[in-house]
């Protein structure tokens, strides 16, 4: 557990689970989530896009849920589990929505795609668990329709500057309707 | 970004009375607006206290029939939980109509409420800003200000508060309550946390030093109509240029002065029997515009008409 109670250290040393492997780090308490991941642990699929939570490029799951690791500090993920996209699928073992952006074609230079792909994966439980978004026609509903424009919608945090939303939406709309 | 010291506060009444101590302290919860700050170094804390675990992640009814909403539950929480959703649908909307669903999973709703202003020149640290500097100057004043203010702003500060959520509150008549460096509780209107500019723009807010915001309190639920309704430059992801909560006979606007508007004007004039577009044009008569947003009084003008009128959005 970290120690709080030394209010002059700028350092701390914390477990965080990153793939399902527990961790032991030390680090700057400045350090981002996402420079966690990739100058610390050597994790480089997740990407630095602007560094300021308007791209998404940077998106993890943590414990689950798809957030932006630039802006958390690794520290506030002491004892939670955190899936990259080295953790959802290595080539030749890949994850069917892997696989369904490469059928799709869903991605020119790539850079996006680590944070497109876990972006979809925690959409698609959020729609599971009934959780509503802007696009959501009756709000009081318990189940989400998935349509194409909840998708667009809920995918609006990550951004592809090659432009390949039309390939994204049709490879995680592959993966939502085998889902279903 | 500045070196830091950091600590997990033990409760919230702790929490306060260490940020009362520590100079240059700052609460962090989901941290999506005081990280990106810090980044750019225009926010320097020497010393964090982290919330974002405390016990104030519920959401539960009260006594009279409303809800309290703990203040570190996420923007995702509070849009998916199923009675603000079916009781208070102009909530809901105003939370899922800000940021991306990324920074609603981290971002809190006492965050939301403490979230700083976007203006550009606030966030330019090459550019003069009263926010940042008190006396330094304005630049927004004779700059590219087509998202700022036009109502309640001065010579000092023409900077809008980029919170959706609090319109809707405003709208509600929420309550926030806080714990004190002292330890004490109390209970604020929501129209009574954010301060307009007038000559000290760097104090945003009524809450005093180490005073945390504990939770949201919403009252039971408005006969009438509820929505929200936010004309933005994009369909998604995007501040708002005007933006209006409408719940039951009570409205607030958004995107128009350094804190949620309060339309009571415009309801004064409901309430006596005025047209919609009369009720517009009284609460929008003291608004000004700075020249390359001018367009927002006649914007806020015609959203609140059609809101009034019931005109669907498309």
């Amino acid at each position: 557990m970290l120690d709080t109670a030394a209010r002059d250290v700028t350092r701390g040393t914390f477990e965080i689970t990153v793939n399902d492997e527990e961790r032991r780090v030390n680090v700057d308490l400045r350090t981002t989530l996402l420079d966690l991941l990739r100058e610390h642990l050597g994790l480089m699929g997740t990407k630095k896009g602007c560094d300021h939570g308007q791209c998404g490029a940077c998106t993890v799951l943590v414990d689950g849920v798809r957030i932006n690791s630039c802006l958390s500090l690794a520290v506030m993920h002491e004892g939670q589990a955190v899936t990259t996209i080295e953790g959802v699928g290595l080539p030749g073992n890949l994850h069917p929505l892997q696989t369904a952006f490469l059928d799709r074609d869903a991605f020119q230079c790539g850079y996006c795609t680590p944070g497109q792909i876990c972006s979809a994966l925690g959409m698609l439980e959020e729609v599971r668990r009934g959780e509503p978004s802007q696009a959501t026609e009756d709000l009081a509903a318990a189940i989400v329709s998935l349509t194409d424009e909840e998708i667009r919608e809920r995918m609006s945090g990550n951004i592809c500057r090659c432009s390949a939303y039309p390939q994204i939406l049709e490879a995680i709309r592959d993966i939502a309707g085998a889902a279903a | 970004m500045r070196s830091f010291t950091y600590e997990r506060a033990p409760d919230a009444a702790g929490a306060a009375k260490t940020a009362a101590e520590h100079p240059g302290a700052r609460f962090l919860a989901g941290g999506t607006n005081l990280l990106d700050l810090m980044k750019l170094e225009i926010e320097r804390p020497r010393h964090l206290i982290d919330v974002g675990r405390l016990p104030l992640a519920e959401i539960a009814e009260t006594a009279d029939g409303g809800l309290r909403i703990g203040a570190v539950v996420t923007n995702t929480a509070a849009a998916s939980d199923r009675r603000v959703r079916t009781r208070y649908p102009v909530l809901a909307q105003a939370l899922l109509s800000g940021a991306s669903a990324q920074l609603r999973n981290k971002a809190t709703v006492g965050g939301n409420l403490m979230q700083r202003t976007r203006c550009p020149y606030f966030y330019d640290a090459a550019k003069p800003c009263n926010k940042r500097e008190p006396g330094a100057g304005c630049s927004a004043l004779g700059g590219l200000n087509r998202g700022h203010a036009i109502l309640g702003a001065s010579e000092a500060c023409v900077a809008t508060n980029p919170s959706d959520m609090a319109v809707a509150l405003s709208a509600l008549e929420a309550q926030v309550e806080t714990v004190t460096a002292t330890g004490a509780t109390r209970s604020l209107a929501l129209d009574e946390v954010h301060r307009l500019p007038g000559e000290t723009p760097h104090v945003e807010t009524n809450l005093e030093i180490g005073e945390l915001v504990t939770a949201i309190v919403l009252p039971p639920p408005p006969e009438g109509r509820q929505e929200y309704r936010k004309v933005r430059d994009r369909a998604s992801y995007a501040g708002g240029l005007f933006s209006l909560a409408l719940a039951g006979e009570r409205m607030a606007m958004g995107a128009v002065a350094l804190k949620p508007w309060r339309a009571s004007k415009a309801e004064a004039a409901r309430a006596a029997g005025a047209s919609p577009a009369e009720a517009a044009e009284a609460e929008l008569a003291e608004a000004r515009g700075l020249g390359r947003n001018d367009f927002k009084i006649t914007l806020a003008r015609r959203v609140m008409a059609a809101a009034l009128e019931g005109t669907p959005l498309r």
